[in-house]
Formats: C-alpha cells, structure tokens, sequence
C-alpha cells in the first residue's frame, strides 16, 4: 500500500488513543478480571479436590450451561474452569469493545460531519479507519496480555494461559473487522452497531447449538474457534489460524467495500422513517415510550437470558455451593434450605439488576432536558408535572415488566433442568416480591433528580450500596443501620422466606412517599 | 384582550454568582413583530426561557397573555408556540413524527396546513432526527410552530441556520401571521431581519434593556453616514464636534471624506462640504448594525 493511502494514520491513531485511553485501560484490566476472578473463587467456593470433581461431574451433564458457556472440557481443573466460564463472554464482550471502539471513529466520525473536516487534510482514503483498527489492536492486545499475565501470575500453566490469551486477541480483531464491514455498509453509526452486534450475537449463538447439540455449527463460529483451541485440556494451536485468516478476509472485505463507496454515504441507502407519527405517539406517554422501548427490549432479553442461566443451576446446587462459607453466604444467603436459598439469593440478584434498569429510566426525562428536547416539549400546553409523571408511568410499568420478563427467565431455566414446565411460571410472583424495593431505588433516584439535577449521577449510589449489602454484608459485617439503608433488608427472601404483605406495603408506601416528594420538588426548580 | 401581550418589569434571574437578569423590562404589544436584540449571553434566551415558565423568576413580575408563566405554564401554552434556538430532535424520530407530536401536544394540528408548510421550506419529514442538518433541524421546529394556532410566537433565533431563500419563506408566514393579528417577539443578531420585520425592537445587554421603541424612534439617537466627492481638501471637519471616524483621501483633482455625524452636526458639517465643493454625495441612514456598534462598543 502506498503512502498516499495512509497518509496522516499515526496522527488519527494518537488521537484515537488519547480519547479511548481510560476506555483501553479500564476494559483490559476488567477483562482480566473476569478471566483470573474465575480461577480465584472457584479455588475458593471449592477448596478440596473432591469438591472441585463433584461439581465438574455435574456441571458437565448440565446442557444449559453448556450453551450458555461452552464445551464442557477438564472442568475438575481451575485451568478448565476459567476456560469454560470466561472464553465465551470475554470474546462477546471484547468484541463489543472494539464494535464501539471502531465504529465510533469510523462510521459516528462521518455521521457528525468530522470525518470531511480531517479528510480534508493531509489524509489518505484508509487513514481513518486504519487509525480505528490500531486502536481497536491495541484494546485487544492489552486485554489479552493482562489476561494472560494475571493467569500466569496466578499461577496456571504458562502456554495454556498464553493460548487464553491470544484466542481473545484474535477474537476482538476478528469482531474488529466485523465491525469495519459494518460501518461500511450503512450509513448511521446506530446500524453499523446493530448489523455488528447481530453478527456476534450470532457466533455466540451458533457455538451454543453446536456444542448442545449440532457440533458442526460451533466451527461457524470465530468463538467456537477460540474454544476449540482447548486450553488446559489438550491445547492445539490450528484453530488459531482460522480466527486469523478470518481478521484478514474481513479487513481486506471493508478495504474493497470502502473504495466502492461515498465517504459519508454507506452501500445501502438508509431508509427513510414515517412521514407522519402514528397514533402511539400522540403523547408523552407514549413518546416516553417510543424513547425507552429498545432499552426495555434489551434489558429484558439480557435479564431473562441471565435468569435462564441461574435457574438452569437449579438442580445443581448442592453442588454448586460446595462446603465453604464463602460460597454458602454467597448462593444461599445464609438460608438453611439450599435450594430455596439459592433461588431466593439469584431472585434478589435479579432484582438489583433491574433497579440498574429502572434507575437509568428514572434518569432518562435528565437527558431529555439537558438536550433542549425537554424545553420544547414543555412550550406546549401541558404541566411539567405531568410531563414528568409521564414519564415515571413508563419507568414503572416497564420496570414490572422487566421484573417479570427475569421471573420467567429464570423459571424456564429451571423448568428446563427439571423437565416439569408448571415451573416456567412460577417465579413470576416472587420476583415481583422484589418490586417495591425497585421502586424505592428509582423514587430515590427521582428525588436526587428533582432536587439535584446537576449531581443526577448520584442517584446509582443507593444501588450501590444495595449491592454492598447484599454480597458483602456479612462477610464485611456490616453494622446493622447500613444493612438497614438497602430496601431489599426489609424484604422476606422469597422463596425461601414467606411472603409478607405488611413489608411489601410499607416499603412500597416509602417509595410511594419519595416520589412523590421528587415529583413536588422537580415542579418547583428550574428546567434545564 | 389586554394591550401588552408580554409585560416584564424589573425581571432579576441569577444562576448561582452570574446575574444572567439584571432588572430588565420588556414590553411587547398585541399585534406587533417586535425584536429583542443583544449580544450572545446578554440573557435572551434567558428572558425567553422566564416566559416560558421554564425557569422561575427570582423577583420582578412577568406577565404573559394577561397570566403568570409560572403558575399557568400549560394553560398559556394553549395560546403560544415556541421555536428555540437551538433546535435539537429525537435522534431515532423522523421530521415528520416530532412535527407531529408537538402539534398533538397541543391539541391537534391543522393537517393541510401542515403539509403547505412542510412544502414551502422543502423539508424532507422522513427522515430521522439525527441526519438533519442544523438548518433542517430548524425547520422542523419552524413548521411545528407555524402550523398551530397560536396568538403568540416566541422565536428564539429562528432564522440561524436557514439560507436565504428560506429566510424569505419565513418572513413570508410571519407578515401574514401578523396580518391575521398575531404577535411576535423575536430574538436575533441578524440585524437585517429584524430591520425587515419588527414594529418595535428593545435592545438588551448584560441582562438590563438598553434602549426600547420603534426603528424611526431610534433612528433619530443615531448618526448619519456620509460619503462626499469634493473638488477640494474639506477644511473644518476634524474640529467640528459630532463628527466621527473622519477619513480622506486626495488627489491632483478630487479628494473623497467620509464620516459619520450625530443629528445636531448635519447642518454644520454639510456647509463645511458646500465650500469645499461637493461633486457626489451620498448619505445613509444608520443600519441597525451601526446601532447595535454603537449600543455594544461603548459599553464594552
């Protein structure tokens, strides 16, 4: 390639890298982090051998957790372990990186009209999204390399965990490719991430069928790939160089579409939306709505899908749990009956999850008016008062919903492994157990809102401290006025506790209480 | 219907430490287009974001269409529409859908005036709110406005990002909404458009009015400029008071002097030309730029 096409690359690259420094930074090391946490508590929540070997024996019968992570191989081994729990979601999550990584400073870089103003500079046709794919290099060289350190570190076998290592490398630049086609074909950067973010989706789901049940799938799959190069169970090195002959044939693909097309424009034309606004949006409900429906969407699959993979442990949980402590307090929280614990503790899991959704909802009408889209919005005759409630209907409503969507996640999960489908629905009721201490989450979260606009961001601190509570309470032992602060201490663990209606009406009451006074406070300050 | 459409006295609004409104009064009349002027950050949109009972006035009175903005925020709102200044849209939402539910918003809209609109400033409703451009963006928001049944416009900045075959359309459905009895207040930097359109201007800075009334009633404050041939050197003229910004320049045969000149000088300053020989001579009323020079660079 001559320089004329490359011309100004290491610039954008510095560029590129200054912006995404904290971005490389703080996904490598939480990359690592999954990779080596795996090693580190299954060495905790299993410390004798007989443990280890008991739940391998009954994780490898289990299909679901298969499909959800991979082929079962050595799994009485930590090596084993962390190949199995981690390779999986650290290759989708890798490859969602470098999808936002490349598709930011290819495709948004165009769509905003900077892209023409650097090209009008000393800069070859490739420049800019050779820039995205070093970038897009160095966030998977570095997460791999601190994957392979920490396990190296930890200590595992030196080459097996190098091979962990590289697979995850190639996965991000494989995806990274990926992307760069993505960003070739459409000309918004919100398609580019979808069509990229399906083609992942798909070589997740492609291993996942394969390994259950067609094994020929799994090797349609880059992750599939990364898998079957089987560290520390008989490592091999080919399946390598099918991920590397991937990257090249998917950089060499968006090299030829990118010449073939108008930068600015992508090579299929995007679709023109609706003339007029159809009868769902007539109202701020239902433009709340219409602004939140993706994030329900996504919010629900994720917690129905994270839902079926914890009740699909169900039957397992004797061995899961192991005889430490730590892994008691961790599954069951502190319920004698473990299976009840385990569901009580996975429900309450659940749950904050979905306070993490309804707490960014709650935030949602803070963006509307930092935008601007708020003040107009309000010129027309309608209260801020109800502009705001209209928007805390949506933030509620969706918040059962997603709520519920996880209670059947993880009844499916559940009715799977136990092959008795009655048990699909049957955690419906007691997640839902869980929603007045959701709502008081987000009543929180509107309050801080109404009477701190500014600081908004304070309101995920209650979460955080729920979360705090929850894992850490007693192992930290926390004092009791701290556990009190967590709306989920007030709550029975269903299913393991009974119900209580008296707690779910006093919490839901408080919750009730704040939000009223942030729906007050909010109509008394400025907007803005 | 009362007299004064908006009524604003001694309006005071801080943000934190800066006084973004410093007293300020504004007084615009039913029936007028009337301009509101001032540099960036003297407190336009400020003022029109009191008015809008977005923002709460922390002391003086504001009176909108006879009512307060901030108490009867939705009931005034049924009678006006605004257009900010800043326009941004639902990105995932096209023209047509956020054209759509503003007008919903407030009851309904006109459908066939609607579409006239969208016609005449040639914009494309299909698409999405994030593939338009800033002056398309603010086109949205222009037929959204134009296309209610209002007494009352609030224009922030209307015209920034529209060319001027646009502009045109625009002052276009103004006359006629002024025609149909309607009042405005716009606020611009673009003095020509205010030139064009308003009845009456009040000039702002610093969150305080600077001086408010019709263009003829302002006209007289201010000096004429003047460009003159003359066969020989004006003598004179650089000690006459009221005369500014002299400039000459001299020939073998001719020479040309240009100035300005307060009011009370023309007389004296055109004898001082008259004997020196006057072969061309043009003289023009101030532009609202030269005003607005005057009212800013003495205070800054």
């Amino acid at each position: 390639m001559s320089n004329e096409l490359v011309a100004g690359t290491l610039t954008l690259w510095a560029r590129s890298l200054r912006g995404d420094r904290w971005l490389v930074l703080g996904w490598g090391v939480a990359l690592a982090v999954l990779y080596w946490a795996q090693a580190w508590s299954v060495d905790r929540l299993y410390p004798g051998e007989g443990e280890l070997a008991r739940m391998a024996a009954a994780m490898e019968r289990n299909q679901a957790m298969i499909a959800l992570a991979g082929p079962a191989r050595s799994l009485d081994t930590i090596g084993g372990q962390v190949t199995w729990q981690a390779s999986a979601f650290g290759a989708v999550l890798l490859g969602l990186v470098v999808m936002v990584v490349v598709t930011r400073h290819t495709r948004a870089e165009e769509e905003s009209g900077r892209d023409d103003l650097v090209r009008s500079g000393v800069v070859g046709r490739f420049a800019p999204p050779a820039a995205a794919v070093l970038t897009a290099l160095v966030v998977s060289v570095f997460s791999g390399a601190l994957v392979t350190l920490s396990l190296v570190v930890y200590p595992l076998d030196v080459a097996d965990s190098v091979a962990l290592g590289v697979g995850l490398v190639l996965c991000g630049l494989c995806f990274t490719g990926t992307s760069l086609v993505a960003a070739q074909l459409v000309s918004s950067t919100r398609g580019a991430r979808g069509i990229a973010g399906a083609v992942i989706a798909a070589a997740y789901a492609l291993r996942a069928v394969g390994d259950v049940s067609v094994p020929a799938l799994s090797w349609l799959s880059p992750i599939g790939w990364y898998q079957a190069m089987q560290p520390f169970s008989g490592l091999r090195w080919w399946p390598a160089l099918l991920l590397l002959a991937a990257v090249v044939v998917n950089l060499a693909l968006a090299g030829a579409l990118l010449v073939r097309r108008d930068i600015g424009a992508g090579l299929v034309a995007s679709r023109p939306g609706p003339a007029r606004a159809g009868p769902a949006l007539s109202g701020t409900v239902g433009l709340a709505w219409r602004l939140q429906r993706g994030g329900v969407v996504g919010w629900s699959v994720g917690l129905f899908l994270t839902g079926l993979a914890y009740g699909a442990l169900g039957t397992e949980v004797e061995d899961l749990v192991g005889d430490s402590d730590l892994g008691l307090e961790m599954m069951t929280q502190g319920v004698p009956d473990l299976v009840d614990g385990f569901f009580a503790t996975m429900l309450l899991m659940l749950a904050l999850l979905t306070a993490g959704f309804a707490t960014s909802s709650t935030l949602r009408p803070r963006s509307e008016e930092e935008s601007g889209l708020a003040e107009l919005v309000l010129s027309a005759p309608l209260g801020r008062g109800r502009w705001l409630l209209s928007w805390t209907l949506v933030t509620v409503l969706a918040t059962l919903l997603v709520l519920v969507v996880a209670g059947l996640g993880i009844g499916a999960g559940y009715a799977f492994v136990t092959a008795d489908p009655v048990q699909a629905v049957s955690f419906v009721l007691p997640q839902l157990q869980h929603a007045p201490a959701v709502l008081l989450l987000a009543a929180v979260a509107r309050l801080v809102h109404a009477l701190a606009p500014r600081l908004a961001a304070l309101a995920w601190a209650p979460l955080v401290v729920a979360v705090v509570v929850m894992f850490f309470g007693d192992l930290l032992d926390l004092p009791r006025w701290v556990r009190w602060l967590s709306p989920f201490d007030h709550l029975p663990l269903v299913p393991a506790e009974d119900p209580s209606l008296a707690a779910s009406a006093a919490v839901l009451g408080v919750a009730l209480a704040v939000g009223a006074a942030g729906q007050l406070a909010f109509r008394r300050r400025d907007i803005g | 219907m009362p007299s004064d459409v908006i009524e604003v006295r001694e309006l005071v609004k801080t943000f934190g430490r800066v006084w973004a409104l410093d007293g300020l009064d504004l007084q615009v009349r039913a029936g007028e287009v009337h301009g509101f002027l001032g540099p960036n950050g003297s407190g336009k949109s400020t003022t029109i974001r009191v008015l809008l009972g977005l923002l709460r006035a922390d002391s003086g009175t504001v009176r909108l269409l006879g009512g307060d903005p901030w108490r009867q925020a939705a009931d005034l709102h049924r009678r006006l529409a605004y257009v900010p200044g800043d326009v941004s849209l639902w990105p995932t939402l096209t023209g047509g859908e956020c054209i759509d539910l503003l007008g919903r918003l407030r009851g309904g809209l006109d459908a066939a005036r609607r579409d006239e609109l969208v016609e005449r400033f040639a914009l494309d409703p299909t698409k999405k709110g994030r593939s338009y451009s800033k002056g398309n963006r603010q086109k949205v928001a222009l037929v959204a406005a134009l296309a209610a049944d209002v007494e009352l416009l609030l224009l922030d900045e209307p015209t920034s990002g529209l060319d001027p075959l646009m502009e045109a359309e625009f002052r276009d459905c103004v006359y006629a909404y002024r025609e149909g009895g309607g009042s405005a207040l716009l606020s611009s930097h673009v003095l020509g458009e205010v030139e064009q359109m308003c009845d009456r201007v009040s000039i702002i800075n610093e969150g305080r009015l600077v001086e408010s009334g019709s263009l003829a009633e302002m006209r007289h404050l201010s000096r004429t400029a003047v460009t003159a041939q003359l066969r020989g050197p004006a003598t004179g003229l650089d000690d006459l008071a009221g005369v500014h910004g002299l400039r000459s320049a001299g020939g073998e045969v001719s020479f040309e002097v240009s100035f300005e000149v307060d009011p009370e000088a023309v007389e004296p300053a055109l004898r001082l030309l008259l004997e020196a020989g006057v072969t061309g001579l043009v003289s023009q009323p101030p532009t609202l730029e030269q005003l607005f020079m005057r009212h800013y660079g003495e205070r800054r």
